[in-house]
């Protein structure tokens, strides 16, 4: 006798624990297995790139600042450097080191939510993200004593950054870097020997190399795929061509390369810390720019390697005060685009580890 | 990126493939027609020569007469960059071929355009409503849009 | 309630689901132009005006603010504030309050943090009907209490005390979570001095 079956629709509404924010995916199920997923956009929408055309230029650093929450100093740099790119302005090698630091100290902490937030949607609830906050508070101590603050920093300028680090600030740096592998190594081991972890995150969600292009997938997604692309090396922006540093590639592709791209990225980044402290001179921390910026009528692409992707800031120009029109490159949004591609014919249980092995941020993707 | 395009060389293939299409060029900006847009983006990304394989973002901006539509490729092989452009002068109903048969990747970047600009994307196999809710009047992002 | 009163979506299709989305959105934009007056009646009240439950108001008091369950509805930002509130360094688990619910029928409070757009309006508005009486909302961040940056924007809405009636303010953008903590330690004050001859008003 032939079964008969439906399929049924189920709502992963915005309300959820395990889609990491406000975002809706419908499934269309067939027992366990997904036949389709749509995700739906938009529960974030708060319109930055039109209020952004009310705003001058250095008001606007603001605004970046809430795009990817978990990584604003990346957003203040990828924005202060179109904007730099566009009126012409040099910038102090003081200040240079300094946005270096600051960045890869974000890069750290992103990756840490990252890895934490994946293991808890898998099923090691809370325990690996209690870990990796426990680092993650050492790195927001650092921030609070250079800026005051701990998540919507606000800390660069056109022209440099706004403050110089105080005296207790190395000292403090050099502690946590030192003692920082020793931490990535404990998670390490007690993660990667674990079966069930294998097992749920090797051979699920592979992206193939030719997809992953196709797809636009940037950030460790690209990398994990095994394709060397890094705009730090690529088309090196600030100091970072004077440090020495790989590029982690994966081979397959799957959920586990992803986390392992990331785990590596850590350690390259405590490198160029490290190089960055080293090599930093005396100086400025500002150029002096006019309080209201009036750049020429033109327009120009600022593009940075944040800790999710390719961020990039498009800006046009019409000769007066506030940008004609700001657009944002959202990586979080464009490594979503082979979400549907991933999950169908996969079972429901994995489809949340796919998911949060993208790692995205939902005010990045509805800006 | 680090190698600078050879922006001659490069208008000068298209030229030959699709004759009529530049309409300017300088920097590693060129602009073309739209009628011709589709046959410009595929010639690009097969020509090995070229090899843009990869989308980088796509955007629209309203100056006020014309709609510009801006596509960002990038070489991964070469290490090179281009930005093409085209303008549509259509304000009421405007139109252009949607690339997604070239980059899966423009997928949610057309709905966005069309969701803030009203830009319509013939080929496209989900066009509808992306960030705002079904029902919206008007296109926020036109530089005429008056909130209600 | 209007919301619940809508017709479902005619198909199981997604075109079909959308306009039925849209359709609850232009009817919480239409219902929800003025704010909400706050619950704010027991600032002026007198204490102990009826003699015969104040050890029961006393008992039941202490209880209920002892162990308040929030729910999980962070929007924005200021969740990662909540989250590390929750977290080992900022215990909010001292206050008993460690357990988040995801489900809103399990909770008691319902900590609103980041910006309400009017496409998310309904849900929330949808989460905090299903929560059981005795309820309370706590708006945190300043996008909460009043749209914050992004008031002028057209997706925004301008407080979330448009849609439901808050208890307690926690301004800041974001708030540390030590300024959340006193938040909840002044909604522990105002629980217990919530007598149960009164109650609340229904909205």
């Amino acid at each position: 006798m032939t079964l008969r079956t439906e399929t049924f629709i189920l709502n992963a509404g915005p309300q959820h624990p395990s889609t990491h924010g406000v975002f809706r995916m419908r499934f269309t199920l067939d027992g366990e297995v997904i036949q389709d997923v749509e995700p739906v956009f938009g529960y974030l929408h708060r319109g930055i790139e039109k209020l952004a055309e009310g705003l001058t230029y250095s008001q606007d650093i603001v605004f970046t600042d809430r795009l990817d929450y978990l990584a604003s100093m990346t957003n203040n740099q990828a924005y202060v450097l179109a904007v730099e790119k566009l009126a012409g302005i040099q910038v102090p090698e003081r200040a240079e080191y300094l946005r270096v630091i600051m960045a890869e100290l974000m890069r750290i902490s992103s990756h840490l939510m990252a890895v934490g937030f994946l293991l808890n949607d898998i099923g090691a609830f809370l325990t690996p993200l209690l870990y990796m906050y426990r680092e993650r508070e050492k790195i927001l101590d650092l921030y609070d004593m250079v800026c005051g603050q701990r998540l919507t920093y606000n800390y660069m300028r056109i022209g440099g950054v706004s403050q110089d680090i105080p005296e207790e600030f190395v000292p403090a740096l050099k502690r946590f870097i030192d003692s920082l592998p020793r931490f990535i190594k404990e998670y390490e081991q007690l993660l990667e020997t674990n079966e069930i972890v294998l097992i749920r995150t090797k051979n699920v969600g592979t992206l193939s190399k030719e997809s992953a292009i196709n797809y636009s997938a940037a950030g460790p997604v690209l990398r994990a795929s095994g394709i060397k692309w890094d705009i730090r090396k690529a088309d090196p922006y600030s100091v970072y061509s004077r440090f020495k540093f790989e590029i982690p590639t994966g081979i397959k592709g799957d959920v586990y390369d992803r986390y392992r791209v990331r785990i590596e990225e850590m350690h390259q980044s405590i490198a160029i810390i490290k190089q960055a402290m080293e090599q930093i001179p005396q100086g400025e921390i500002q150029t002096k720019v006019s309080r209201v910026l009036k750049p020429a009528k033109g327009e120009a692409y600022g593009r940075i390697e944040g800790p999710k992707g390719e961020l990039g800031f498009y800006l046009v120009s019409d000769g007066g005060t506030n940008p004609y029109r700001l657009h944002v490159r959202p990586p979080s949004l464009i490594n979503l685009t082979a979400l549907r591609e991933l999950l169908i014919g996969v079972k429901i249980a994995d489809a949340m580890a796919i998911f949060g092995s993208i790692d995205i941020c939902v005010g990045e993707v509805d800006r | 990126m680090t190698l600078a395009l050879q922006i001659a060389q490069l208008v000068a293939g298209l030229e030959k493939s699709v004759p009529g299409s530049v309409t300017e060029s300088g920097g590693n900006i060129i602009v073309v027609k739209p009628e011709s847009l589709f046959k410009v983006l595929s010639d690009l990304k097969t020509n090995k020569e070229w090899d843009f394989n990869y989308l980088s973002f796509m955007t629209a901006v309203d100056y006020q007469t014309y709609f510009e539509v801006v596509y960002d490729l990038i070489s991964l092989e070469h290490n090179q960059e281009v930005l093409v452009k085209t303008r549509l002068t259509d304000r009421e109903k405007p139109v252009l071929p949607s690339v997604i048969s070239l980059w899966k990747g423009a997928d949610f970047q057309e709905r966005e355009i069309f969701d803030l600009f009203g830009i319509n994307f013939t080929g496209h196999p989900n066009m509808k409503r992306i960030f705002l809710w079904d029902g919206f009047q008007g296109y926020p992002l036109r530089k005429d849009f008056k909130q209600s | 309630m209007e919301l619940n009163n809508l017709p479902g979506p005619e198909s199981n299709s997604y075109l079909d689901m959308d306009r039925e989305e849209g359709q609850g959105i232009k009817l919480t934009k239409s219902l929800y132009q003025a704010p909400v007056a706050d619950p704010d009646a027991w600032l002026t009240e007198e204490p102990g005006h009826n003699i015969i439950l104040t050890t029961a108001d006393a008992i039941i008091g202490w209880a209920r603010s002892s162990s308040v369950w929030p729910v999980n509805a962070g929007l924005a930002c200021c969740a990662f504030e909540m989250i590390s509130a929750a977290s080992s360094r900022f215990d909010i688990s001292r206050f008993g309050m460690e357990i988040f619910r995801p489900s809103p029928r399990q909770a008691d409070l319902m900590i609103v943090n980041g910006t309400l757009t009017w496409k998310m309006a309904p849900q929330v508005k949808r989460i905090y009907d299903q929560m059981a009486e005795p309820k309370w909302v706590i708006a945190m961040g300043s996008c909460a209490i009043s749209g914050g940056l992004f008031r002028n924007s057209y997706a925004v809405v301008p407080g979330v005390n448009n849609i439901i009636p808050v208890d307690i303010y926690v301004p800041g953008c974001p708030p540390r979570p030590e300024a959340l903590l006193y938040g909840i330690q002044m909604l522990h004050k105002k629980i217990k001095r919530q007598s149960l001859a009164t109650g609340r008003k229904k909205t």
